[in-house]
């Protein structure tokens, strides 16, 4: 080690004396090994086979700057880093093991809440810094980027946690809305900004930063309460963007361009997927976010239509699968919700034995965040070339003898198709309605969260199966392991 | 050259790279497979999750009270993400086999 220290030193040294310490220059040589294994570490994330070497590559990166960080000169003690990566560990890693896989959604939220609150805090000890004197300062052009980092963390943090909150069912997932909202919620961010301009035109207003961080904090609350519980994939797409943009900016600021290429792919990220699903749900941004979808619909909730629809029993629903040949399952939140995917398998097992061919189709907004469906049923070891996304599989519906509907609604609801004055008007779904017989498994004929009744279920083709999803498809799975051997 | 100048060329220097890193970004996510969207999302919040590093700094350098305080807790919600956002990529990841579904081989 010392071989090395003496090398490096001769190496950074210029003839007069002066250099750059050796472990500044390993600091840096292993950010931009982690900048080099992070890109690669997505790159290898396109397709299954090579996904896990993606994760471990990441791995590796993020220990090599972890590493070089903590051998840096300038630290003149471990003991609060230790403490902070003790609590951070002790947090994290029951987290990640523990926790069922229809919670990923929640935990997504949380996982931004406190990277959004890491790079705010970062920024707030870096102004504190600033403010302290012993020669420190920070240059406008800093200071403007510095506000703009802070507001944005600040907001994704209480954002997160309002996303959290609905997802966990621990706040009203009802949009949550009052009159001139809009309007209200644009006056707090322009206070938030106003705050943000007067400091970067004179930095040693310190009265004005907690203000700052305490209006883009209530701004984040306002921003996500009134928005609907099926629009929370997008959401999430969207927090997961700025949290990334707010450690992008951390960088601008700390002179770190690791930061700067991390945080931008992070953000990058959340910006591709908030883009798909709002393609998916055919609304734009300011639509979902600004546009209290819910509300439309909640007035008309009180009315009972009469119309009939025709209702079944697994027994007769476990019947008519076995004589298909091709069925195709649409999974839903609703499978999430009644934690029913193993008995889709088992359902699914029984299925393939006797030689029916059963696929999944999988809508991009299914489910409460993107690709939420995927992972329930990979979790239930469905093989994963057995789900299909939307576009590949519409086409197959009308060849296929069952469609399953399991806690699904919006996604494949006939009306977003001609039905002008429906608020899912234009989106695109599946088209389950053009299979032979389509059956639906719900727990009432209550209108999902979007709040409109669905046509599907009143078709001529369409059975319902009145249950929990994981009642019913155990008892369809049941009746086929029994009536086949 | 005056302390303004010179911030004012480093901010145009972590412009271009920030303008390259996100345009890179968006073509490699753009080649991730749907089916992984969620693993995807654990995977960047690990990798943003970097800031860890920063707040290493900050924490250690002990300047002042204030930014002690703030930077351990910043380490902590970092370190969080970065362990269990690793974590949990993992164990999603490990989920997708292609192999037939058990029953079918009895």
């Amino acid at each position: 080690m010392n071989i090395l220290l003496t090398f490096a030193q001769a190496v950074t040294t210029a003839p007069g004396g002066s250099g750059i310490e050796p472990q500044k220059v390993f600091a840096v040589a292993t950010y931009i090994l982690a900048a080099a294994c992070f890109i690669l570490s997505l790159r290898w994330l396109s397709a299954p086979a090579t996904a896990r070497r993606g994760n471990i590559i990441g791995e590796i990166g993020m220990a090599a700057a972890i590493i070089g960080a903590l051998l840096q000169h300038e630290i003149m003690g471990y003991q609060w880093i230790v403490i902070g990566l003790i609590i951070g560990a002790a947090a994290g890693i029951p987290l990640a093991v523990f926790m069922p896989m229809t919670a990923v959604p929640q935990r997504t939220a949380f996982s931004h809440a406190c990277g959004a609150l890491a790079a705010a805090l970062v920024g707030a000890a870096h102004y504190s810094i600033a403010m302290s004197g012993n020669g420190h300062d920070i240059t406008n052009t800093e200071m403007g980027i510095l506000c703009v980092e802070v507001l944005l963390g600040s907001l994704t943090f209480t954002g997160s946690l309002m996303a959290f909150g609905k997802l966990q069912e621990l706040l009203p997932q009802r949009p949550v809305t009052f009159k001139g909202q809009n309007y209200f919620n644009f006056l707090v961010l322009g206070a938030a900004l106003a705050c943000g301009v007067v400091l970067t035109i004179n930095p040693h207003l310190t009265y004005l930063f907690p203000v700052l961080l305490a209006l883009a904090a209530i701004f984040g609350v306002l921003l996500i309460i009134p928005i609907g519980g099926a629009d929370m994939p997008t959401v999430i797409a969207l927090l997961n963007s700025y949290a990334g943009l707010s450690a992008s900016l951390m960088g601008f600021v700390l002179h770190n361009n690791l930061l700067i290429i991390a945080g931008a792919l992070d953000g990058a990220s959340g910006f591709v997927l908030s883009i798909i699903m709002c393609k998916a749900m055919n609304r734009s941004f300011t639509n979902v976010l600004f546009g209290a979808f819910g509300q439309l619909q909640a007035s008309k909730g009180g009315v009972q239509e009469k119309k009939s629809v025709r209702s079944g029993t697994p027994e007769e629903a476990a019947q008519i699968m076995e004589a298909a040949t091709s069925v195709i399952v649409i999974p839903g939140y609703g499978m999430a919700v009644a934690q029913a995917q193993h008995k889709v398998r088992e359902m699914f097992d029984q299925l393939t034995k006797r030689g029916v061919d059963v696929k999944f189709a999988i809508h991009p907004v299914a489910g409460r965040m993107p690709g939420h469906m995927n992972v329930l049923l990979a979790e239930a070891e469905i093989p994963y070339d057995k789900l299909i996304e939307m576009d590949d599989i519409n086409g197959e519906f009308p060849q296929c003898d069952v469609a399953l509907v399991i806690g699904a609604n919006d996604v494949v609801n006939p009306a977003a198709r001609h039905d002008k004055s429906s608020p899912i008007f234009g989106m695109p779904i599946l088209d389950a309605d053009k299979a032979k017989t389509v059956m639906a498994i719900k727990r009432s004929m209550n209108p999902g969260f979007a709040g409109i009744e669905n046509e599907l279920y009143f078709a001529d083709n369409c059975m319902m199966l009145f249950g929990d999803a994981k009642v019913v498809v155990g008892g369809i799975a049941k009746e086929l392991a029994e009536s086949g051997d | 050259m005056s302390a303004t100048e010179i911030a004012f060329n480093l901010f145009v220097g972590h412009l271009y790279v920030f303008i390259l890193a996100a345009f890179l970004g968006l073509s490699i996510i753009t080649r991730v497979s749907p089916m992984l969207h969620t693993p995807l999302m654990s995977l960047t919040n690990a990798i943003s999750a970097i800031s860890v590093v920063a707040a290493i700094e900050i924490a250690g350098k002990q300047e002042t009270r204030l930014a002690t305080i703030l930077g351990t807790i910043a380490v902590a919600m970092a370190f969080c993400n970065v362990v269990g956002g690793f974590m949990i990529t993992d164990r999603m990841l490990k989920m997708f086999k292609k192999r037939e579904p058990a029953a079918a081989k009895k």
